[in-house]
């Protein structure tokens, strides 16, 4: 009894170790920076030490310094307001994108022969395997004033002069979603394997046309596997900085731009971090709001 | 003859509705379906019945629409169907494990099928409420499937394939996924709402007593082929072949050549002697064939029965075997006797248990006679 109830404890303390480590690995290669940053940027960039405590006693006087500057300007100057929000309307346009294109291509390695679900899955991450900054920048060789398509179009006498395919937004859409269409693909490609066949029957056989079957059943039950592509196309896609960089134009400006200017061109570090404090929460708001969302609707279902 | 026979009067129902013609299916070279033609009545339970790969299943899968005939014709009700697509047959399934959509409530599974038909909402409405008093799960309307219970689900898959009114109803091992004792309670309320809705039905499963107790036919089928037709009664009593009456039940075989071929009766000999049969057979003298009784249709005691006892006097003499008891199974009810005959075979003979005391007192290893009534053998050819 008692070794039994020493083996319990041992095994309830293991288990704490196992979900403790990540747990505590993501504490400091998360909260803490985080913590830090958001330090940085309530302090101001002339001479006070950014991270320095910001509550302070002296002379009986117990004072919490919060310089909130940085944030006021931002939500004062239009230019913060308009990156956001140009950041957040690319990052969804890119994510429909990648979904529209990429459920297809899901659906069809899920539907095919067993045999060739792994080939096929490969040739999805393919592209990893070169330099993710030498893709994005065949692109440019492609889509160049002096590049393949236009030298084509050029050569077949379809166009008379280069049509301006580069910084602009098709160029920069095109980046986005060429980089991002496996996040989209492959946990849509788990979620659509795994379906029960048989429920597409079930619907055949109650008088549902495939297109119907496919609309009221497969795309219903594969909710969870949008959602999983969609987190991980969006998430990214709003601080991305190297394909705007290259493939966007003066026209498409996102937020990572504008952070790479506060940080290493300006030197503001505190106006940096303030940026960055405020992506997090566009980011983390809403995803806190949808896993509330979900929990309560597992609550329902489980009552 | 046969209507002498307990439990063949099969009722005749209706005339032909769905008929199977020289019905085959391929499966990369491999036939799984081999040349079918079976017709069966407007409202009647049919059942399929054999072992897994036998071909039962790819027959049902070929009537919902799901496999394509590799040639033969299936006809519903004078029109062929052979070429209409699953969703345009009238013909709904209720499929093993029952397939319910999981993101739809009850309701909504039941509504499914109706609302792909197009029906206002008010007639859809008062269907599903109907289907729901039938299968007695209105309660129940808001769950969603995996809140229910096995047998609730299985009521609310069938609700769902008989909310369409379909001409034809398909059950795929409509009780394989329940427990025992829910399956013998559900049993018989499947049937019940079948007759009530009358319906034409055809079921496939693995489990004989399923097939026997349900349906009003039974196919055995094996290889892809159907070995015999009829009604369970017939069947078990009057086996076409070896394979249906080792596959039905439990039978003694006792393997033998034609000896005396009359017109009323015949002799058949084998390791344990001459055994009769008073009634003719299509066969030749010297035949091999194998003599069939059941367990239960066999007495077992110590002395040898006397001339009383015996049906005929022709028999005489013959259907009396010897041997030792070597094994007793007591199940309650009935008590089985393995018993190892002289000549080298070994049957089993089933007792029903009427009276709380045995008195026959039979044991192990005692000597005893078996013997049987000749009209309740069989002659059976491979």
């Amino acid at each position: 009894m008692n070794f039994l109830r020493r083996l319990h404890a041992a095994a309830a303390s293991g288990r704490r170790t196992v979900i403790g480590i990540p747990y505590l690995w993501l504490l400091l290669t998360f909260l803490l920076p985080f913590l830090i940053v958001a330090r940085i940027s309530v302090s101001d960039s002339e001479g006070e030490d950014p991270l320095g405590s910001i509550v302070s006693y002296a002379d009986g006087l117990l004072s919490l310094k919060i310089r909130l500057a940085n944030y006021l300007f931002i939500f004062n100057d239009e230019l913060y307001l308009y990156t956001y929000a140009s950041s957040i309307k690319y990052a969804l346009i890119t994510t429909v994108l990648c979904l529209l294109a990429g459920y297809p291509f899901a659906y069809f390695i899920a539907r095919a022969r067993t045999a060739a679900r792994p080939a096929l899955l490969m040739l999805v991450m393919l592209p990893f395997w070169t330099s993710f900054l030498l893709r994005i920048y065949a692109w440019k060789g492609i889509l160049d004033n002096q590049g393949i398509v236009n030298h084509l179009l050029l050569r077949l006498g379809w166009i008379d002069a280069p049509l301006p395919l580069m910084h602009t937004e098709f160029s920069l859409l095109i980046g986005m979603v060429y980089a991002y269409l496996p996040f989209m693909i492959l946990p849509l490609y788990a979620n659509l394997a795994k379906q029960d066949l048989r429920l597409i029957e079930a619907a055949t056989d109650l008088g549902a046309t495939p297109w119907q079957a496919f609309w009221r059943v497969t795309v219903p039950l594969s909710r969870s596997g949008i959602i999983a592509g969609a987190m991980l196309v969006f998430i990214p896609a709003i601080g991305e900085y190297v394909i705007p960089e290259l493939l966007g134009g003066p026209r498409t400006l996102m937020i990572g731009h504008v952070l790479w200017d506060e940080f290493f061109t300006n030197n503001d570090w505190p106006m940096a971090s303030a940026v960055t404090v405020v992506v997090v929460l566009l980011i983390l708001v809403p995803m806190t709001m949808f896993n509330q969302y979900q929990a309560a609707q597992a609550q329902r279902s489980k009552a | 003859m046969t209507t002498e026979l307990h439990g063949i009067v099969a009722p005749e129902r209706g005339q032909p509705f769905l008929l199977l013609q020289n019905l085959v299916k391929n499966f990369d070279g491999v036939r799984a379906v081999d040349d079918v033609s079976v017709s069966i009545n407007k409202g009647e339970i049919f059942a399929l019945l054999g072992s897994s790969g036998c071909g039962k299943s790819t027959l049902l899968r070929m009537l919902a629409g799901f496999e394509t005939p590799t040639s033969g014709d299936i006809v519903l009700g004078g029109a062929s169907l052979v070429g209409t697509p699953a969703y345009r047959r009238p013909i709904n399934m209720m499929f093993q494990s029952y397939a319910l959509f999981p993101h739809l409530s009850v309701w909504d599974n039941i509504a499914f099928g109706l609302r792909r038909d197009g029906l206002p909402r008010a007639e859809v409405a008062e269907r599903v409420e109907r289907m729901l008093g039938l299968v007695q799960m209105q309660p129940f309307a808001r769950r969603k499937p995996h809140q229910l219970s096995g047998g609730q689900q299985q009521r609310v898959a069938l609700a769902r394939s008989l909310a369409k009114r379909p001409q034809l109803l398909l059950l795929d091992e409509p009780l394989g996924a329940l427990d025992k004792k829910l399956r013998e309670q559900t049993q018989s309320e499947l049937v019940n709402i079948i007759e009530q809705v009358g319906v034409t039905c055809v079921m496939v499963t693995h489990d004989q007593d399923e097939a026997m107790s349900m349906a009003s036919r039974v196919a055995v089928m094996s290889e892809g082929r159907i070995r015999q037709v009829g009604s369970p009664g017939e069947v078990y009593e009057t086996p076409s072949c070896v394979f249906v009456a080792d596959f039905i039940g439990n039978i003694n075989l006792f393997p033998g050549q034609v000896e005396v071929d009359e017109p009323d009766h015949v002799v058949v000999a084998c390791a344990e002697g001459p055994l009769y049969v008073p009634h003719g057979i299509s066969g030749t003298p010297g035949m091999p064939v194998q003599v069939g009784v059941r367990p239960e249709k066999m007495a077992l005691q110590a002395a040898p029965p006397g001339r009383h006892e015996r049906a005929s006097d022709a028999e005489h003499g013959h259907n009396c075997v010897e041997g030792t008891i070597t094994a007793i199974s007591y199940f309650g009810d009935q008590t089985h006797y393995a018993v190892q005959l002289a000549g080298g075979l070994a049957v089993r003979v089933s007792r029903t248990n009427a009276a709380r005391f045995d008195a026959a007192g039979l044991a192990r290893g005692q000597q005893v006679f078996v013997w049987w009534d000749g009209r309740d053998a069989v002659v059976l050819t491979n």
